[in-house]
């Protein structure tokens, strides 16, 4: 299994996500991740999204994707890219164990967000690998609850692809 | 009662719009004013509660007719139907709810076959949508994927935007069915109304001009063939590109075959043209694309149905694919030259491309295998063998149609064995002369697009041709064409059964004939009866049972041209389609009938590397074949 991660600039209008969103399951294309946002440009919306293609070619993936009249552009992110997702993780502390668990936050250049007496709520930003390494130092103090946001995304240097798709218009 | 006390009709609107100023209008007078500005001539529709709105002003359009049908599905294949016989966008319109449910089958059919229509569709007004509201139906989240675009309109200052954009969507490109559902508070309320409008479309740029260096090399490949095969599709129907892939054919003198899209594209009459390949192809067709090392790809897209087992197919052949979807090209076949433009600009630049070559001395030679292959069409004719009991061979009813309404004529099948017949027994000489529902295979097809050809088309005659099955499930748009002065013919292949799902159980299911039966003639019963039902619409209706009436009842078909006329052909049940390429094995496996290869030329048999069981091992005829394949089936064991 191989994932690719595309970023998909669309026409910021109602129905467009669900549009993608059915293009993928029809088409038996399988989605690993998905984040939607305003670009810089409001009328522009920016999905992100990984998908697993087995046995299928990536292009078949975007020529679909490119034939939805409100897709403006599709590019594929490279492994240099930088990549990162966001990861809320309430877990079980008390004050016996707060302070190890603290320690682990800092570690992982992790932040607390909310404290309660049993519990701390912490906020991890990174790529997937960081965010599952975290996840495996907090499991023994008992993870209560989990969220963790689609992967975004953006290309190393100066060019913007969001420039290029406004000038193709 | 002066003139300005009255509504100002659509036309005047229109005219005070082309002049300058927005005019203030509803919703309602600004659809029609953009369809008149659009140039819509017809429109198939049924009205209903929230479509009511756009109705009213319908009524006054001098330019804009509106065909009542009895069916919304009937408006959309009628929409389709008079698409696919002019090339102009076909238009149909239904209320929400279950008048938009009622076209979802047309607007599949349409997204398939890449019909150019635009359905518009009445919504709940907007502060109800959500709320599951009387007749409320989410028709843009159901039609997303069976459509090319779709709209929800709910600010009726975007109604001429929007319906612009959607015939341009679906008129240029890939064609295919652009759906606009309006809200009837849009439709209601007062807005203004100017045109042109300013289409807004940043992502949607179609590339019609073929890239000069894939031209190129797409010529290199033609030079240095052997075996090169013209497989052209619907897409060469599409983008009005017959004339272009005669002069191509006359240039390289390649052979060529037309899929059941394309029938039309070159004349049946012309001596390079071996067929139609596929399931029920040809086996000069078929085996030209089965040997062939170069197959030049116009408007195809490796259809399942024309493949066989993709695995299998054309195993030698490098492929140049022409295409303007880009997503075709690759998508069942890799393609070692894809080419995205239309078929029209890919096939003018091709034939520079090859005249130049032809020119320099570099044409590549296809004497051989011409005449190989044209040994297969002579070897091979698509034929059938005549009922032993004097009933009427449907096949012979296509072939006497053919010569008798002639390659003037537009005929519109349905789907199922009398559309394979029709496909092959008719002779196409014209584009657009032959209308079916190729990709999504859709019974109940023929009468209602039948009906839209006939509008498109008033001086040709139309012909439906159309099964027992078939008919009864959209039949009711004969009142639809009486009514309205629609002068179509029906022919009525009539076996008394769902035809091709009874052949398949003959050859699949050890003749168990579950559910195919329709009484509609064997045994005498025949419910219904088509000839009563025709005279109960008010059409004339014939009957026809013996070969040697044949003729003298089409004949009287042909002379009625004041009402619709339907034939009931009552056919031989158990004529089957042949040649037949069982579903999901190669089509080396082709058979001519049942349990029977191809009896090929001992030069040949070498090629047939299909898995006989016994029977068709004898058949063959020629021992050579038999020890090759045995020596090669002992080599795979070893």
């Amino acid at each position: 299994m191989s994932q690719h991660t595309l970023s998909v600039l669309v026409e910021n209008k109602p129905g467009v996500l669900a549009r993608i969103a059915g293009l993928f399951s029809r088409r038996g294309f399988n989605i690993h991740s998905l984040a939607v946002g305003e670009t810089e440009h409001p009328e522009i919306s920016r999905i992100t999204v990984v998908v697993d293609v087995e046995g299928l070619p990536l292009e078949q993936v975007t020529k679909q994707l490119n034939k939805l009249v409100e897709v403006l552009k599709v590019v594929e992110l490279d492994a240099t890219a930088v990549q990162r997702q966001v990861m809320l993780i309430k877990v079980r502390a008390d004050s016996a164990t707060r302070s190890q668990v603290l320690e682990l936050v800092q570690l992982f250049r992790a932040k607390v967000v909310d404290v309660a007496s049993e519990s701390v709520t912490i906020e991890a930003t990174g790529h997937a690998e960081k965010l599952e390494a975290l996840l495996g130092v907090l499991e023994p103090y008992g993870v209560r609850e989990l969220v963790q946001s689609g992967l975004v995304a953006i290309g190393r240097g100066p060019r913007s692809i969001t420039d290029r798709a406004l000038r193709g218009a | 009662m002066s003139e300005t006390a009255t509504a100002p009709t659509p036309a005047r609107l229109a005219q005070q719009a082309r002049a300058k100023a927005p005019l203030e209008v509803t919703g309602a007078q600004s659809l029609v004013l953009s369809l008149e500005a659009m140039e819509v001539d017809t429109v198939f529709g049924i009205p209903g509660g929230a479509i009511l709105p756009a109705y009213d002003p319908l009524l006054d359009s001098v330019k804009v007719r509106h065909i009542l049908v009895r069916h919304e599905q009937g408006a959309g294949h009628a929409a389709e139907g008079y698409a696919a016989a002019t090339g102009k966008v076909g238009v149909c319109m239904a209320t929400s709810g279950p008048g938009a449910t009622n076209l979802v089958t047309a607007l599949a059919d349409a997204h398939m076959d890449s019909v150019p229509i635009v359905a518009i569709t009445g919504q709940v007004a907007s502060a109800a949508i959500g709320t599951d509201a009387f007749q409320e139906a989410d028709i843009r989240g159901i039609t997303m994927p069976i459509t090319k675009h779709n709209y929800l309109v709910t600010d009726p200052a975007e109604i001429p935007r929007v319906i612009a954009e959607a015939f341009h969507i679906a008129s240029t490109g890939r064609p295919g069915p652009v759906l606009v559902d309006i809200s009837k508070d849009a439709l209601q309320a007062s807005t203004t109304f100017s045109w042109p409008p300013r289409i807004d479309l940043p992502g949607y740029h179609p590339v019609t001009r073929p890239h000069s260096k894939q031209i190129r090399e797409a010529a290199r490949l033609i030079a240095a063939a052997e075996r090169p095969v013209l497989y052209v599709g619907g897409g060469v129907i599409r983008a009005d590109a017959a004339e272009e892939v005669r002069q191509f054919v006359e240039l390289t003198r390649i052979p060529v075959v037309t899929t059941l899209m394309a029938r039309g594209a070159l004349p049946d009459s012309h001596e390079l043209h071996l067929g139609m390949p596929g399931m029920h192809g040809s086996v000069a067709a078929v085996t030209a694309l089965q040997k062939s090392d170069l197959l030049i790809t116009l408007g195809a897209r490796f259809d399942d149905r024309v493949t066989g087992q993709l695995s299998t197919f054309a195993p030698e052949a490098k492929v140049i694919h022409a295409d303007i979807d880009p997503a075709e090209i690759g998508k069942n076949r890799t393609a070692d030259v894809p080419i995205v433009g239309s078929c029209k600009d890919v096939l003018v630049d091709l034939i520079e491309a090859v005249d130049t070559d032809i020119d320099s001395g570099r044409a590549g030679d296809y004497t051989a295998w011409r005449e190989r292959t044209l040994g297969w069409k002579r070897d091979f004719p698509v034929g059938y063998t005549e009922p032993e009991n004097a009933t009427l061979a449907p096949q012979f009813v296509l072939e006497r149609l053919s010569a008798i309404a002639g390659p003037e004529a537009v005929y519109v099948a349905g789907v199922g064995q009398h559309q394979m017949w029709a496909a092959q027994f008719v002779q196409y000489e014209r584009p657009r002369a032959w209308l079916n529902s190729g990709g999504l295979g859709t019974m109940g097809y023929a009468v209602p697009a039948a009906m839209g050809a006939q509008v498109g088309e008033p001086d040709r005659t139309v012909w439906a041709i159309d099964g027992d099955g078939c008919f009864q499930m959209t039949n009711q748009e004969l009142a639809t064409c009486v009514i309205n002065n629609i002068p179509i013919k029906v022919a009525v292949i009539n076996n008394s059964s769902l035809g091709m799902v009874r052949q398949w159980q003959s050859l699949f299911y050890n003749e168990r004939y579950s559910n195919t039966d329709l009484h509609t003639s064997a045994d005498g019963t025949r419910i219904p009866d088509f000839v009563k039902l025709a005279d109960a619409y008010g059409c004339v209706g014939l009957r026809c049972e013996r070969p040697e009436d044949v003729d003298d009842t089409i004949r009287k078909a042909m002379e009625v041209t004041d009402r619709p006329v339907l034939v009931d052909f009552i056919v031989h049940r158990d004529a089957m389609v042949w040649p037949m390429v069982p579903a999901g094995v190669s089509n080396d496996a082709i058979q001519v009938a049942k349990d029977t290869a191809p009896q090929w030329d001992l030069e040949d048999s070498d090629a047939v590397e299909q898995d006989e069981d016994a029977d068709n091992s004898e058949e063959l005829g020629t021992d050579d074949a038999v020890v090759a394949n045995a020596v090669e089936a002992e080599g795979k064991d070893a």
